[in-house]
């Protein structure tokens, strides 16, 4: 137990619904969510599929511990080939819905095909209906909630949904669930438009059991103690991610001005004091602190917007509480664009949620466009008469929304970094990988960031690999190949259990096998759980090889190799990747050209898997 | 003894941890739909509130039962539902100034908070103090504990 041993297989395109039996063998060698997902879609498609086409899929993925009493048991991820990459996408979110769609019965979701008309997916237990979405199409994904919640006369239901964004194909449009919780990264939103596919609406009713309770509830008991007793949970909790900002802004890994700089000078303005900073007037910008589903940590953040502020002071639709700061959010619409007003910030993160986009990389591409608007490259013609300087907070907003709505400049800034910058003849201008923008840490600073950045599948991503702690010790690129490597195996396998990888905070690989072990049937030893990690970098590698990638992908943007860090404690250094990248392709059992060995595909039982 | 669980919705987190341990306990299963306590989000997720009985002195659904079917338990006070008597009539869900006693479509009967025999397994689970259990020694305990004003702590 612990998987529901059931999917769902919906196909839009004939207007299909069927419930499978789950193939225990793949669950047994890939566990749940993320991993499972990778290897249903790698035998469903062909990698080399238009990821806005029919031919791709879109999965819903549980992991075995969704649903339970494990903390932050609310993860589900959202893995198909993205539009942003060109490489396999593997987003994952919390909030309700990931366990609600357990309950329901399922452990994955596959959707094939492209329905001929806007609809959603209606599902309660086995009782699944493809419904007209005509009325939802061109909506927000807040307002769509709501209709539906309506429409169905039922609160408890739990919708994941695509804005506007999402509909026309904004390169990084995510899924948003329950409001403000996103599958947030690689475009996932923009596969899910392309299926005219506007939510999935989910009740459950059905539970989740586990194998042996007993032994399960020890776990749970001892796992929760371990994180209500650790100073990482603590600070999670009372200062969400954002904490993360002023070391950062100490250590000069904080990436400013599209990471033309590390260190920025309003730094103070955007971190948790300021945050619970009581103003003048008395507004307060965060109100409370939000747990996801299961979860005995709630970092989330709840806040509000001053009523004054330019933002919304003639907008009382937004006169109300939301999702507020995270670090991530407050480094894409804060340093990289140079912007210290956190009510414009906090406004363009509820914008992002309504409209349902990936705050990376739209704050990313942002500053990207900032850099060639100060450059002379774009202008006022360019960008609907708005001033694309840095700094500049209605630009920020102003732009969310315009990129929300598919309106004006705002379908330029939907291309993503990449994209743009070719367009218009800089492709250096942006900071990615792949395709995908980096997150708020600069690879000048952390170095392994850097070589995780270069070869995560799913582009640039700080949360593929785990190596904060040997990065701020040591500023060169030696021995930075096997902590990523071994962290890169970790978090995947941390990625497929249902659970979330704030976690660690308290929790290393022997709590989460004891709770695996305890509610999946089996023996399922530490090293069977690091296997697995390794085995699903593996199959993501195969499927981005297989997609047309190669090792040449794996690199880094000139400003990171090339231009030294201008200040902070990396001050005269750039990204040493050419040294960590041959290493890490030996330590993993690649070629020097990056593939996987014949002995490695051999040793991790990938070798039958489709050519 | 009597027991009662005391509510301090100002920490909730919304995280659910209760209805989790709830339905284990009277389930088997992790299964929030079959948990006797609930939680309510307002205010766009601002605010959270477990909602469930409070064994209340009044105890209107015992009162209102036809079948004697709710009796009180003497070693924690539960006002409790003996599942072999009950006939689903409902008409205690009807009494109840609460809603916290609900009829359940799968069993055809009624379910409602026994405090678990003593030990409630939503206090154990919760991980920020929201749920505590009340002793009657305490000054709090003659106070509706859904009443508490904000802030307040137990
Ligand atoms: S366990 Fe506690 S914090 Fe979590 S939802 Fe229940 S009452 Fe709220």
């Amino acid at each position: 137990m612990g998987w529901q041993r059931k999917i769902l297989r919906v196909d839009l395109s004939a207007g299909t619904a069927v419930a499978e039996p789950l193939n225990m063998e793949w669950a047994n060698a890939y566990l749940g969510e993320r991993g499972l997902a990778s290897k249903y879609l790698w035998e469903n498609m062909d990698p080399a599929a238009d990821a806005m086409g029919p031919d791709n899929v879109l999965i819903f993925a549980t992991g075995p511990l969704t649903g339970t009493m494990s903390s932050t048991s609310g993860r589900y991820a959202v893995v198909t080939k993205g539009p942003l990459t060109n490489a396999i996408a593997c987003s994952n979110s919390g909030g309700k819905f990931g366990a609600e769609l357990k309950y329901a019965g399922y452990d994955l979701l596959l959707i094939h095909g492209r329905a001929p008309t806007p609809v959603y997916l209606h599902i309660v237990d086995d009782r699944v209906e493809i419904r007209s979405a005509q009325a939802l199409w061109g909506q927000t994904v807040w307002d769509t909630e709501g209709w539906l919640k309506s429409h169905h006369q039922d609160t408890r239901l739990k919708v994941a949904s695509i804005g506007v964004a999402g509909e026309r194909g904004v390169y990084y449009a995510c899924v948003v669930n329950d409001l403000h919780r996103a599958a947030g990264r690689s475009g996932v939103g923009a596969v899910m438009g392309s299926k005219n596919l506007k939510a999935i609406a989910v009740r459950g009713n059905l539970g989740v059991q586990v194998d042996q309770p007993e032994r399960f509830m020890a776990a749970v008991r001892d796992t929760h103690k371990m994180l209500a007793e650790s100073a990482g949970r603590k600070e999670l909790t009372e200062c969400g991610t954002d904490a993360m900002i002023d070391s950062m802004q100490a250590f000069g890994g904080l990436p400013t001005r599209n990471f033309q700089e590390v260190q920025f000078e309003g730094a103070d303005k955007l971190n948790p004091e300021a945050m619970t900073e009581v103003r003048p007037n008395g507004h307060r910008n965060l109100l409370t602190n939000k747990a996801c589903f299961g979860c005995t940590i709630a970092c989330g953040r709840i806040a509000h917007i001053d009523k004054t502020h330019f933002t919304i002071v003639n907008r009382p639709q937004y006169w109300h509480a939301s999702g507020g700061l995270e670090y991530e959010t407050a480094f894409a619409f804060g340093p990289v664009v140079g912007v210290d007003d956190i009510d414009a910030l906090t406004f363009a993160g509820y914008l992002m949620n309504e409209h349902g986009m990936d705050p990376i990389s739209f704050g990313v591409t942002l500053a990207a466009a900032m850099e060639l608007y100060e450059l002379g490259v774009i202008t006022d013609a360019d960008t609907d008469g708005v001033a694309l300087n840095f700094g500049n907070a209605e630009a920020l907003t102003v732009m969310a929304e315009k990129t929300g709505k598919y309106e004006g400049f705002g379908q330029i800034l939907g291309l993503g970094s990449k994209r743009m910058c070719e367009r218009y003849g800089r492709p250096e201008l942006s900071m990615s990988v792949k395709g995908q923008e980096f997150a708020g840490y600069d690879s000048r600073a952390l170095q392994g960031m850097g070589l995780g950045y270069a070869t995560s599948n799913r582009g640039a991503c700080h949360l593929r690999h785990d190596a904060f702690a040997e990065d701020m010790e040591d500023q060169s690129g030696a021995g930075k190949a096997k902590p990523i490597k071994v962290s890169q195996d970790k978090t995947a396998m941390i990625d497929s259990t249902g659970l979330c990888l704030f976690t660690s905070a308290a929790w290393d690989v022997p709590e989460f096998q004891r709770q695996i072990d305890a509610a999946c049937e089996g023996d399922w030893p530490e090293s069977r759980l690091w296997e697995i990690g390794e085995r699903i970098w593996n199959l993501e590698r195969r499927f981005n090889l297989a997609a047309g990638l190669t090792a040449a992908d794996d690199t880094l943007p000139p400003r990171m190799l090339e231009d030294p860090a201008p200040s902070g404690t990396a001050e005269g250094k750039v990204c040493q990747l050419d040294r960590m990248l041959p290493e890490y392709y030996e330590l993993r059992g690649w070629t020097r050209d990056g593939l996987p060995s014949h002995e490695t595909l051999q040793r991790l039982g990938l070798e039958e898997s489709k050519a | 003894m009597q027991k009662a669980l005391l509510i301090d919705p100002e920490k909730c987190t919304s995280c659910l941890q209760c209805e989790l341990a709830c339905s284990h306990q009277h389930t088997g299963m992790f299964n929030p739909v079959q948990s006797r306590i609930r939680v309510f989000e307002f205010e766009h997720g601002a605010r959270a509130i477990p909602y469930t009985c409070t064994q209340c002195e009044a105890a209107w659904c015992l009162h209102a039962c036809p079948v004697q079917a709710i009796t009180v338990n003497a070693a924690t006070g539960a006002k409790q539902v003996d599942a072999d008597r009950c006939v689903g009539c409902k008409v205690c869900t009807v009494a109840c100034p609460y809603g916290t006693i609900n009829y359940e479509a799968h069993t055809g009967k009624v379910a409602k908070c026994d405090l678990c025999g003593g030990e409630p397994q939503c206090a154990v689970a919760c991980p920020t103090g929201a749920i505590t259990v009340s002793d009657p020694d305490t000054a709090t305990h003659a106070i509706n504990p859904l009443l508490l004003g904000r802030g307040a702590t137990a």
